[in-house]
């Protein structure tokens, strides 16, 4: 039987990737780039924060969903109401959005459980096309077309920063929080129980994988994500309007989790990074460029690498471990590293 | 009365384009079992076509016959090109390339004709035909009359033809259907092919009501994907029933449900999508999926 092997880096090599990550993420981002990016950094962290909860529902649960986006307008709005109609704190929205949109997510997952494949990702579509139309019609509470006036958090006076960079520490505290989480999910037997669900449901199972706790479970964790990452969106935009949350960001959110790596929570960062960027870059030089991208990049991730860039550079970090301790042979002997598996027929 | 039976012709016109793209998702999914997300993309870049050939000076009639012939080919080469290297693919694979490729063709369309409409001449003139006290416009019944016949053309290719009988053989039985000396492949390119030219019809017949534009398909082919749900997305029939369903429904829930109104139809699709997959997972007209183990 061939053993598992849990590739670790040296401490060493991991106390220095760590450090450089924390340089960049606490001092290069916030301090050194200019102002204007700041903003921009944390709308990244808001965009990572979505796609690990598709990492959660599509990579790990197996349901592909397209319509992400709506629990992230669910979030983005109950802190918008909360705070515009009755005056709430806008921290203090983030526990209810969390709450509002776990309970939602619970609430898809029971339908996804009876909708296989491609009838999930079809019907996601359409709740997400479904969102823009419905918040334009309760105009009394969402402010129709209109939007709302979030207005963006401010500093705390003590501190010597402004206002982007507070909203950018906020962002990245709460990322942090929610990545560690997730990473304890995706640790240990829950990983294997969903990665089983997902990829032989009959060998799950016959293996007393509950699979239809687990779904509905993975769907509302996943729409916590969203909705968490709503709430944060609309404090740093510091408005929110019905045709922000169209399809078009539920498919972003989509790219953003493919090229990323759909396993991959590292690779969260790399598409988040991606879709914030690219669409900016691209309509400097033509409008429709962002979209050419990223339908092409969708395509050449999934036929040149499978795995994602997050999933690729895990890999390439396995192998290098691999070869400098267990020489050959161990290379054989390691059973599916993250964000392979997808690859297999399911 | 009068506007009860006006709704309900109107609908009918509607759900006949949806209908024909319905037609479309339906054939390319039962020869390869994949929904094409992309369907209603190809549909505009075909209505585009139609425009780009009348501004080279073509007449309508022919630059719609070229475009129809130029969308089938469009649509073997993309089955031959993407399609068929993904046949052993996992599901999320085919669902992102075909995601992909809506996202590229939405933006190509933008790329080559810009995002400003374009007026597309509609196929029939403008006039209204009256019985008694109540009248219809050419269009609403022209699309009726042009759907039927292209349905009608449909029921004797399948029906009539040794093309049409191969091309169910290998849509059902695939393994047997070699047997017999059936090409699979083939058939499936001519599935493909024919899903296009259905979804450059639709394209078509849309465009003169909504202006051509990059985003124009975006509220036919919810109502289409609702239309291939509803009937059954292995199912010819179903697809036509379902599509003619979801159009008078539409309007009549947009007409007679104030709250909802002409804003919110769009409920209508999500709601008989979701719908019938709860309750009858198969369509009104699908064949049961059954596995054996």
């Amino acid at each position: 039987m061939n053993v598992v092997i849990k590739p670790r880096l040296p401490i060493a090599v991991r106390a220095i990737v760590g450090a450089a990550l924390a340089v960049v993420f606490l001092y290069v981002i916030p301090f050194v780039i200019p102002n204007y990016l700041v903003s921009q950094f944390a709308t990244v962290l808001v965009f990572a924060i979505a796609i690990v909860g598709i990492n959660l529902v599509t990579g790990f649960g197996g349901a592909i969903t397209l319509g992400h986006a709506a629990f992230v307008a669910l979030g983005s709005y109950t802190t918008a109401i909360l705070v515009v109609r009755y005056g709430w704190n806008p921290y203090a929205t983030i526990p209810v959005s969390a709450a509002l949109s776990w309970v939602a997510g619970w609430c898809l997952g029971f339908p996804a459980l009876r909708l296989q494949g491609l009838y999930l990702a079809l019907g996601t579509l359409v709740l997400s096309i479904t969102v823009p139309p419905v918040l334009k019609r309760f105009e009394g509470f969402t402010g129709g077309v209109q939007g709302l006036n979030v207005g963006n958090p401010e500093a705390p006076a003590f501190l010597p920063i402004d206002d982007s960079q507070w909203i950018y520490f906020v962002s990245l505290a709460v990322a942090a929080v929610l990545y560690v989480i997730a990473r304890r999910i995706l640790s240990g037997p829950l990983r294997r129980a969903l990665v089983a669900a997902r990829d032989n449901q009959l060998v799950g199972a016959v293996m007393g994988v509950d699979r239809a706790t687990l779904t509905t479970a993975t769907f509302a964790m996943s729409s916590l994500y969203a909705g968490v990452a709503g709430s944060l969106y609309a404090m740093i935009v510091g408005f929110v309007s019905p045709d922000t949350f169209n399809v078009m960001m539920s498919l972003s959110l989509f790219v953003g989790a493919v090229v990323g790596g759909i396993t991959s929570l590292n690779g969260a960062i790399v598409g988040a990074m991606f879709i914030q960027f690219v669409p900016v870059w691209a309509s400097d030089i033509d409008v429709s460029l962002g979209g050419l991208v990223f339908g092409c990049a969708l395509i050449l991730t999934l036929v040149a690498i499978p795995a994602g860039i997050g999933g690729l550079s895990e890999r390439l970090f396995i192998r290098a471990r691999l070869g400098w301790v267990e020489g050959a042979s161990a290379k054989r002997s390691v059973v599916a590293p993250v964000g392979s598996a997808q690859n297999e027929p399911a | 009365m009068t506007l009860f039976a006006s709704q309900i012709v109107d609908g009918l016109a509607d759900g006949a384009i949806y209908a024909s793209l319905a037609l479309a998702l339906v054939f390319s999914y039962r020869s390869t079992g994949i929904v094409n997300f992309a369907q209603g993309e190809m549909a505009m870049l075909s209505a585009y076509l139609v425009w780009q050939l009348m501004a080279w000076g073509l007449p309508l009639i022919p630059a719609v016959l070229v475009s129809i012939v130029v969308s089938f080919i469009a649509g073997t080469l993309l089955y031959a090109s993407i399609v068929k290297p993904l046949s052993h693919a996992s599901l999320l694979t085919v669902v992102s390339v075909l995601i992909g490729l809506y996202l590229a063709l939405n933006s190509l369309a933008g790329f080559i004709w810009t995002y400003t409409i374009k007026p597309l001449p509609s196929l029939f003139p403008k006039a209204h035909l009256q019985f008694g006290s109540f009248s219809v416009s050419a269009e609403t019944a022209g699309i009726i009359v042009v759907v039927g016949l292209v349905l009608l053309l449909l029921y004797l290719l399948f029906e009539t033809t040794k093309v049409g009988l191969a091309m169910r053989g290998a849509a059902s039985t695939p393994d047997s259907a070699v047997l017999v000396g059936v090409s699979v492949p083939v058939m499936l390119l001519i599935g493909w092919g024919i899903a296009a030219a259905l979804g450059a019809l639709s394209g078509i017949l849309v465009a003169p009501r909504v202006f051509l534009n990059p985003t124009m398909m975006f509220g036919v082919i919810i109502y289409a994907f609702a239309a291939a749900t509803l009937g059954g997305f292995d199912s010819i029939v179903g697809a036509v029933v379902g599509g003619l369903l979801v159009g008078v429904v539409e309007n009549l829930v947009g007409t007679y449900v104030p709250w909802i109104g002409p804003d919110l139809k769009i409920i209508v699709a999500l709601v008989l999508i979701f719908g019938t997959l709860l309750i009858k997972p198969d369509g009104l007209f699908g064949r049961k999926k059954v596995v054996r183990l």
